[in-house]
């Protein structure tokens, strides 16, 4: 079949039109944010500022603890991410390589677990956070979100590991190596791709939950992102600053898009995976 | 050569640390909600309960129809190559990676009564009457505000689930049905669809147990407004714990939640089984 003039012209439109409604409503909170106080809710609808103007950017740094809102979303992310990649490994390796009896079970509990929504458990959560002490502290966060993630960090790295050839390992063995050398100095430098793709979307994860946050932070000194602009609010129900809240969308979402941008590829295998798998 | 795969039961202290996190983050929780839970009886006679479940059970069935149909039609084009298509594919691929409650947010303002751009898009469409429409505060439109916002989410998901999917169908299945004489809409039924079952199944479980447990999009959103009529089971299980205090009902909401969900999950496995003997 030779693709027509008439039909590749067709094909790139869709392919536009896809890209259009997946990019729009971030665009219309970037034009949002670079409108002028005084064109951001003008009626009718200005679809272009007069002048670009940075002042709701300025406004939520200064007006607002939001600095610190992303600074606790940055080290719950990494924190999560390190925590989780780290417990993930040695876990799926276990799963895929060391024969553990009952492991199959153990594999479908847990993504069974992984299944129900965040509100199965979110009142139970609160309540050991709070025993525990970790209520309004970013290391609560991070000891959830591990949890929270980690069947997702198993199953993808216990796909991969399940596909190395088994020669390597066994050459290191003969070697001398004992299984936690082999896992660290054999097997992890060949999965770095792997670790790489659950690193990457454990972030996302973990930089996105909002459910968690609510319930389990209460104070600007822990609180994530997500939450701050949620409840980014004027003195009264009748004046939300949108010129705000669009400049602190903006400054949230601009990291995850760079982060698409650049790892489409392993973003894409690793859901598939994930997914898939299961 | 030490024996390493063999080893056994003391493999599992690989798992152990892992495993110490999901059983105390969500293992426990869970088992935890079942005893908090009290007052059964009040399901019965509660006259927000079946509003809601409605409102969850038909954003559930209209989200994920839409998604599955509109998914299918991303992947059909970003599937096979052309010049561009990682960055298009990147671009899709960002409204799944961006924060929902932030993205709510970005949803809010574009459904804005005085100043939004939805109602000032229409406008100028010929389609609404006046720029100004209160779309969050009439039942029904928020109730497609909702469903707009989720789609827009979680289409790519679904379309990174159903390029896998095309990725596993041989090539040969389209040629032979092409010598056959099938055209590209024949070919379509006759050989994606069919081969994609499985991928599909799998997709709109996994999509319908998530929309069915929909929190932070409807909580920011709308709140559950206008009057609740836009609560999912998971907002209206929250604000009775949270808002009105009662603990052991909000727990029984959430037991009655999971139960619905496994059967929900239930009937659609047996209508997969089933649609497959025919």
């Amino acid at each position: 079949m030779r693709p027509t003039v008439r039909g590749q012209a067709l094909f790139a439109l869709a392919v536009a039109a896809v890209a259009a409604w997946s990019l729009a409503p971030f665009l219309w909170q970037a034009i949002t944010s670079l409108k002028p106080a005084a064109e951001v809710a003008a009626v009718p609808v200005r679809y272009w500022p007069s002048t670009l103007d940075f002042s709701s950017y300025a406004q939520v740094f200064e007006a607002r603890p939001f600095a610190t809102y992303i600074w606790n979303s940055v080290v719950v992310g990494l924190g999560t991410t390190a925590l989780t990649t780290v417990l993930g490994v040695c876990a799926a390796y276990a799963f895929s390589r060391l024969g553990l009896p009952g492991g199959r079970a153990a594999l479908i509990g847990i993504l069974g677990l992984s299944l129900f929504p965040g509100t199965v458990l979110i009142v139970p959560l609160k309540m050991l956070a709070a025993k525990a002490g970790l209520l309004n502290t970013r290391s609560g966060l991070v000891i959830a979100y591990t949890a929270l993630n980690l069947p997702f960090a198993i199953w993808v790295l216990k796909a991969f590991f399940d596909r190395l050839p088994k020669d390597v390992e066994e050459a290191a063995w003969l070697d001398g190596l004992s299984r936690w050398q082999t896992l660290w100095k054999i097997v992890l430098p060949l999965s770095a791709p792997a670790v790489a793709t659950t690193a990457i979307l454990v972030f996302i994860f973990s930089w996105n939950e909002f459910l968690i946050a609510q319930t389990l932070v209460s104070r600007d000194a822990a609180r994530t992102v997500p939450v701050g602009i949620a409840m980014l609010s004027g003195v009264t129900v009748y004046e939300v600053p949108w010129g705000q809240i669009a400049a602190a969308v903006v400054v949230t979402t601009l990291p995850v898009v760079a982060i698409v941008l650049a790892f489409q590829r392993r973003i894409v295998e690793g859901l598939t995976a994930g997914a898939v798998k299961g | 050569m030490r024996d390493h795969s063999r080893a056994g039961a003391v493999n599992w202290l690989y798992a152990a640390p892992a495993m110490l996190f999901m059983g105390v983050v969500s293992l426990l929780p869970i088992g935890y909600t079942f005893g908090l839970a009290g007052e059964y009886h009040r399901l019965a006679v509660d006259t927000r309960f079946w509003p809601v479940m409605r409102t969850t059970l038909s954003l559930t069935a209209v989200t994920v129809a839409l998604e599955l149909a509109l998914g299918l039609a991303v992947a059909l084009v970003l599937w096979s190559p052309f010049p561009g298509r990682g960055l298009a594919r990147a671009a899709v691929l960002i409204p799944w990676a961006l924060p929902t409650a932030v993205m709510a947010m970005a949803w809010r303002w574009i459904f804005n009564a005085d100043s939004g751009v939805m109602g000032d898009l229409l406008f100028r469409l010929g389609l609404v009457a006046s720029p100004q429409v209160p779309w969050l505060a009439d039942a029904t439109s928020a109730f497609w505000a909702i469903v707009l916002a989720d789609v827009w989410k979680t289409t790519p998901f679904m379309a990174v689930l159903l390029m896998s999917g095309l990725a596993a169908i041989p090539d040969e299945l389209y040629e032979a049905a092409a010598i056959d004489g099938a055209g590209p809409v024949r070919r379509f039924f006759v050989v994606t669809l069919p081969l994609l079952k499985s991928t599909i199944v799998v997709a709109v479980i996994f999509r319908a147990i998530q929309t069915f447990g929909l929190f932070d999009l409807v909580f920011v959103l709308t709140g559950g407004g206008p009057g609740g009529r836009t609560q999912t089971i998971a907002v209206y299980a929250y604000d009775v714990v949270f808002r009105y205090q009662e603990l052991a009902y909000g727990c029984a909401l959430v037991v009655a939640m999971a139960l619905c969900l496994v059967l929900m999950t239930g009937v659609m496995l047996g209508a997969a089984r089933g649609g497959k003997a025919r």
